[in-house]
């Protein structure tokens, strides 16, 4: 198991994903003796980990069972310990292609925060790119730096424990992309021209407030980027439903014989309904994330 | 220019590229003495090989290609002079002193974009009235108008997937791009997987897909009708060796794989491809005759022999040509087979990491078929530009069960105007980018017939009005 390789057996060590349903995931790190507590009983790893299929059925002790999945970048996003605010995979998808990320990218990225969007860029620039990420939270640093260690990512990855605003990314003119997530991006502008290769590159700012990407927008254009564009993207689920719709029952055509008595019985009503597969929205969404600034660093 | 370690960002003879003005893209290829047109102008690009990716040209007469200086710094108008609101103009057609004519005349006079806007400017009665905002609106939208400068750029999967999207939807399903990124992301497609992809896309998706895989593991087009389509792929300039990663197998004879009826080894397999015209990849494809053969030996004589027969009437010289060409189709027929051979023995493990479909074809047979071939706990991800295959997708994937974590989705996407005081969403938005529905592959015990897995999806509730009757 790695984050950027698929294996085909769990194995001693790997962090696998236990999937309950599609809105209850956990990760666990498989242990030989360890148990983990699930809602439908243990899981002993040893025996109901350990040398199985990514992908199997598990079940668990009190009968109930789960499937047991390799992980992905995305399902560690919807799994992952929250120590901040984090990506998710909607924003995370339309940055790696506007960043032009690809087997190979240098990236640099502020702030690392949780990880979420640092293990999606990892996965795809493996196995010859680099991310150089910075993150001005020491123990978070810490923190994100032990779960490369566990995804078997860390030789793809430089954590930096400082401040981007005041002291850059730590490397110069070697990034083919930079990613902003921090309150003031504007101040840290010139150190992401600072990173990037002399040839040119993109760059991206992820800001929820759009007096933040005001300036941004400025600081960017005062450094030189080109083609610079604000977007916002949301996703939409659609949850698919069987809906029974009632026909109403407008009586018989033929000529009434005598006034409706309510006393005799009435001809008993069809009540017929129709059946349709449809989808409904759910009934709140996230409506906003964040406002997706992209810019091209000219050749300098 | 004597910069070691450019030659990467340097314009070739041959390379593929992207032409770029304003948010217009044209992916061509460099090639000497060829006429290009591009937005309504015609030009060569002989002059632009040798210099650096992301150099804007200026069109100058005769279609020659002349580096644009780096531009200083929107040298706009100089006396900074304007209204406060339009109160005082009025829209009749007067306020400009210069006629079709007059600007026909100094643009065959070679002045350049920016001085035939300053002179739309100086002859313009009202463009000091204007507000500032609204002086530089007029000077964008002249500029977009005269300036006749193309840039060249190196061509990226963002790139070509808005050029697509902007220039030629309907060749690529209407897919846009936020939706392509989506679906690379949700497929985890990286470095050393092995994907399948059935598309009919142009080979947009298929190149995201090489691109996002850096020439590590293996693709797999599974494509429809007589040969593989993809120009797309083309545009995306791949190296010479991320084409070793890519195989094909055709659709049809997926059934005949997954039965374990596939002769590989049969003289015929590939003989609708040899009838193939351009058309024919267009074309549904009947069920080809892959029947098993006691000989495959004995088979491929009939075929001849049956051939020969059917030409009887034509005359010798015809037939003689016939049997030369006979001959050289025999070998590309081999060829075909062992390469036949190597994507059947790429899926004959079904042990696929990625399953990504976007076509015009019904998705439902597409996926219940392709899914077969994905090992359990990997991702798979269908686009289709209309919602009602993916609801009976996800219908039929939930009764089948071997599937987790299904969602039906599309993105809504909005681009925004940032200036000072003047920032909101843009005028125009694109009202959808099409449909998703993405999932995880799971064991199956294939021992046990799929019983009913735990149901998301709440029981239709009964209408009330039954319930009142009953």
């Amino acid at each position: 198991m790695s984050f950027v390789e698929y294996s085909d057996f769990i194995q001693d060590g790997d962090v696998a994903i236990v999937y309950l349903s599609h809105d209850n995931m956990m990760p666990v790190k498989v242990q030989q003796g360890a148990q983990t507590q699930t809602r439908y009983g243990v899981i002993r790893h040893s025996t109901d980990l350990i040398g199985k299929r990514y992908g199997s059925k598990v079940t668990c002790s009190k009968g109930g069972w789960v499937h047991v999945l390799h992980p992905t970048p995305e399902l560690w996003t919807v799994t992952l310990p929250h120590r901040t605010q984090i990506l998710y995979t909607t924003d995370i998808a339309t940055i790696t292609m506007m960043l032009d990320l690809k087997p190979g990218s240098v990236v640099c990225e502020s702030g690392t925060g949780s990880g979420s969007l640092s293990h999606a860029i990892l996965r795809t620039i493996a196995p010859t790119g680099h991310l150089h990420t910075v993150e001005f939270h020491q123990k978070r640093a810490e923190a994100v730096a032990e779960e490369f260690k566990e995804h078997r990512v860390d030789h793809l990855v430089t954590v930096r424990n400082q401040d981007v605003c005041k002291d850059g990314f730590g490397v110069a003119g070697v990034a083919d992309a930079v990613f902003l997530d921090i309150p003031s991006p504007w101040e840290a502008v010139r150190h992401a021209k600072t990173a990037m290769k002399k040839h040119g590159g993109r760059v991206c700012s992820f800001s929820p407030c759009i007096e933040q990407v005001q300036k941004t927008c400025e600081a960017l254009a005062d450094h030189g980027f080109e083609e610079i564009n604000t977007l916002e993207i949301l996703l939409r689920v659609h949850d698919v439903r069987t809906v029974s719709l009632p026909l109403p029952d407008f009586g018989s055509d033929a000529p009434s014989e005598k006034q409706p008595d309510s006393s005799e019985k009435l001809p008993a009503p069809k009540h017929t309904a129709a059946t349709i597969k449809t989808t409904t929205p759910p009934r709140e969404i996230p409506g906003h994330t964040g406002y997706l600034t992209f810019a091209t660093k000219p050749r300098t | 220019m004597a910069d070691n370690g450019d030659e990467e960002y340097r314009i070739k003879e041959g390379d593929y590229v992207v032409l770029k003005r304003g948010d217009i893209y044209k992916a061509v290829q460099i090639q000497t003495r060829k006429k290009v047109i591009f937005e309504k102008q015609w030009f060569f690009l002989d002059n632009a090989v040798g210099h650096l990716y992301s150099t804007t040209f200026e069109i100058v007469s005769g279609g020659t290609l002349q580096p644009q200086a780096r531009k200083s710094t929107d040298s706009s108008s100089d006396a900074k002079e304007a209204g406060t609101d339009n109160r005082n103009i009025l829209d009749d057609g007067k306020s400009q002193k210069l006629t079709r004519d007059d600007i026909e005349t100094l643009k065959e006079q070679g002045l350049k974009g920016q001085e035939i806007i300053q002179q739309l400017i100086d002859n313009s009665s009202t463009f000091r009235d204007k507000t500032e905002y609204a002086q530089d609106k007029y000077i964008k939208k002249k500029k977009k108008k005269y300036e006749n400068t193309v840039t060249i750029l190196k061509p990226s999967c963002r790139i070509l997937a808005m050029m697509y999207h902007g220039r030629e939807p309907g060749k690529i399903c209407h897919l846009r791009y936020d939706t392509l990124s989506q679906m690379l992301t949700l497929a985890n497609i990286h470095a050393g997987s092995k994907v399948l992809v059935f598309e009919t896309c142009a080979g947009l998706v298929l190149g995201s897909v090489m691109d996002r895989m850096g020439g590590y593991g293996s693709v797999i087009q599974m494509y429809p009708g007589g040969g593989p389509v993809r120009a797309g792929v083309e545009s995306f300039g791949f190296p010479a060796h991320f084409h070793n990663m890519l195989h094909d197998f055709p659709i049809c004879h997926v059934n005949a794989l997954l039965a374990g009826t596939l002769d590989t080894t049969a003289k015929d397999i590939s003989s609708s491809d040899s009838k193939q015209s351009d058309v024919a990849a267009e074309e549904e494809q009947t069920q080809p005759e892959a029947k098993q053969q006691d000989s495959p030996e004995e088979q491929s004589m009939e075929t001849n022999t049956g051939t020969d027969d059917g030409q009887d009437q034509e005359k010798e010289e015809k037939e003689r040509r016939k049997e030369a060409k006979a001959q050289e189709k025999k070998v590309k027929l081999e060829e075909k087979r062992k390469k036949l051979a190597a994507a059947a023995a790429l899926l004959e493990g079904r042990n696929a990491d990625g399953l990504v479909i976007a076509s015009r074809f019904h998705p439902c047979p597409v996926l219940m078929s392709l899914l077969k071939f994905l090992s359990p706990s990997r991702p798979f991800v269908v686009y289709s530009q209309y919602k009602e295959p993916l609801i009976e997708c996800y219908t039929k994937l939930r009764e089948q069960g071997g599937t987790v974590n299904l969602r039906l989705t599309d993105t809504w996407l909005r681009h925004y105007q940032v200036l000072p005081n003047r920032t909101h969403p843009v005028l125009l938005m694109s009202g959808g980018g099409g449909y998703l529905l993405s999932g995880t592959t799971i064991a199956t015990d294939r021992s046990k017939p799929p019983g009913p897995q735990r149901v998301e999806e709440p029981a239709p509730k009964r209408p009330k009005l039954t319930d009142a009757v009953v």
